[in-house]
């Protein structure tokens, strides 16, 4: 995959005499460690410094919405895991909400409480990856084992619920597809009272090191203003100081029942909207997290999880536009009908996709160094932006 | 604060810029829509993006919907106010083979790739974008994969794009 309008500038020997430096240009991927997932950043470097950051992405396009048009409405859940495998929760939800609005189910309660406690296990569960990688590509390795360790317990607990660890397949247009396991509700409120205190014990092992906070801090700034420009969303909207939740302002669920903070940068470490903030954010939901889930499983109304859905489901013609707050922030589903059984058109779009485009602009005279630090922070998953 | 409904966005949209704007179709929040003549786009979008009162400071989603029966590709721009929490959708129809419609990079900076991917994916040509290139396909990808006509080649430099079913092989 070749690009184009990307030309290496060799400068000449200069008059004077002087030292001359020549641009040199780096290919940064596919398969880099630090690139979380299959992209590729071409980079325009003097030395240390780069000039220029370009990505290019496509290598994990699996055509997902053309697979929409061709698998029908309840066809397509599985495939919407696979748009963002570390957060798959909130890809069933964003599709089943969108179906559900375009035919006009309701879903039950107990139905509507399964998915916020599934939805918000998952997005500890990615945060946890997400902050536990971004320390290992800084290079502190423990956070990395220790983030991964609480991982995979939530990985055991979302498997007795669904029966698989991370392309779940949970949801169903209607509700979820199964009701949660006997005693399952005690094992899950007992972890959530284990994990609590472990983000504080997750922060006094990195979050505030003196080298971690250094490499972080000051970088990669990004204003408001620009954030909202660029449509980033989630964690790195958060981190620029817009106080801004789809979970609260475009209220979805059973969200404007339950009680919980927003956090956002504060500029800690340098400046408000820095590398540090975004990644903090992260840190800060996880402990909203566990108080979402620790209402949800008290709250867990009795009755049925799924509604009465016809098997050949065909909505009315129409579109909507439906957004849900997934690990990487807003995500929207610009789903067209046209009346049969078919989806005519499925747009989904996605953090990551926003993010990544930021990085031209971000990476302007950055090390090259920072650019790891710039990614993960931005917690880019390739298979999100590619879909 | 509380967002304004749909029509009153409708109704300044269309006091402003008359004839280029259709119809109100919607009557929910996130459908919400009217269509804008193509030539007129870049002006209502830098209109909603800086009138006091309306404000979308943000392009939410840009997308491309294929309807061959009305030769016809329709540009959905679904935009978002994060000050005023005003949701609106525009509609830019372009003629399914020659698809042209100007670009709003210079609005919103998200355009720019939002409006790249559906260039690579169906073929519609953004005049005046700043970087118009395929974006997720290969550069020497033939046509346009989302458009309702499309048939996948058989293969791409040598790569079958199919294989015999495993069940039929046993």
């Amino acid at each position: 995959m070749g690009l184009t309008g990307f030309e290496v500038e060799v400068q000449r020997p200069q008059a004077d005499g002087g030292l001359s430096t020549e641009d040199m240009t780096l290919s940064m991927g596919p398969q880099h460690p630090s690139t979380h997932g299959v992209l590729r950043f071409v980079v325009r470097a003097d030395g240390e410094v780069m000039k220029e950051a370009i990505p290019d992405i496509g290598y994990l396009h699996r055509s997902i919405e053309k697979i929409a048009e061709k698998v029908g409405w309840h066809g397509f859940m599985p495939y919407t895991d696979r748009v963002d495998y570390v957060a798959a929760m909130p890809c069933n939800q964003g599709w089943a909400m969108a179906a559900e609005r375009l035919a006009g189910i309701e879903v039950p309660r107990r139905g509507e409480y399964c998915r916020v406690i599934a939805t918000e296990f998952n997005r500890i569960q990615s945060h946890l990856l997400s902050v536990g990688s971004m320390a290992m590509d800084i290079g502190a390795y423990t956070p990395f084992t220790h983030a991964l360790r609480e991982r995979e317990y939530i990985n055991d607990l979302i498997e007795e619920l669904c029966g698989a660890r991370l392309t779940f397949n949970y949801m169903r247009i209607g509700g979820v597809a199964w009701d949660v396991p006997p005693a399952w509700r005690e094992k899950a409120l007992a972890y959530v009272r284990r994990f609590e205190p472990l983000i504080d014990e997750f922060n006094d092992l990195i979050s505030y090191n003196r080298i971690y906070t250094e490499r972080l801090g000051g970088v990669a700034v990004v204003s408001a203003q620009d954030a909202i420009d660029y449509n980033l969303v989630g964690p790195n909207l958060r981190g620029s100081g817009v106080q801004y939740d789809v979970r609260r302002d475009e209220p979805y669920s059973v969200y404007p029942e339950l009680e919980f903070e927003i956090p956002v940068g504060r500029g800690e470490m340098g400046a408000v909207g820095d590398c540090f903030d975004r990644y903090i954010v992260r840190i800060r939901e996880m402990k909203e997290c566990c108080k979402i889930l620790r209402q949800c499983l008290q709250q867990l109304p009795p009755g049925p999880v799924i509604a009465k859905v016809a098997r050949n489901l065909k909505p009315p013609a129409g579109d909507c536009y439906v957004r849900v707050e997934s690990a990487r922030g807003d995500m929207g589903w610009y789903v067209v009908s046209d009346g049969s059984a078919f989806p005519h058109r499925c747009k989904i779009r996605t953090g990551s996709f926003a993010a990544i485009s930021m990085i031209p602009k971000l990476s302007r005279n950055l090390m090259i160094a920072d650019l790891i630090a710039v990614i993960a922070s931005l917690d880019l998953v390739a298979p999100e932006i590619d879909r | 604060m509380a967002p304004l409904p749909a029509a009153d966005i409708h109704a300044r949209l269309k006091s402003r810029f008359g004839e280029s704007i259709g119809e109100l179709i919607g009557n929910r929040r996130d459908n919400a829509s009217a269509t804008v003549a193509p030539a007129a786009i870049v002006e209502v979008c830098r209109f909603l993006k800086g009138e006091p009162g309306l404000e979308f400071d943000c392009l939410s989603n840009l997308s491309g919907v294929d309807y061959p029966k009305r030769s016809l590709i329709e540009v959905v721009y679904n935009l978002y106010s994060y000050r005023q929490r005003h949701l609106f959708t525009l509609k830019v129809g372009a003629q399914r083979d020659d698809p042209v419609v100007p670009s709003v990079a210079s609005v919103w900076s998200h355009a720019d790739w939002a409006e790249r991917e559906v260039f690579d994916l169906l073929g519609v040509v953004f005049a005046h974008h700043p970087d118009l290139r395929r974006i997720l396909m290969p550069e020497d990808w033939p046509g346009h994969p989302l458009r309702k006509d499309f048939v996948e080649p058989e293969e791409y430099h040598g790569i079958s794009t199919s294989r015999e079913s495993l069940l039929k092989a046993t």
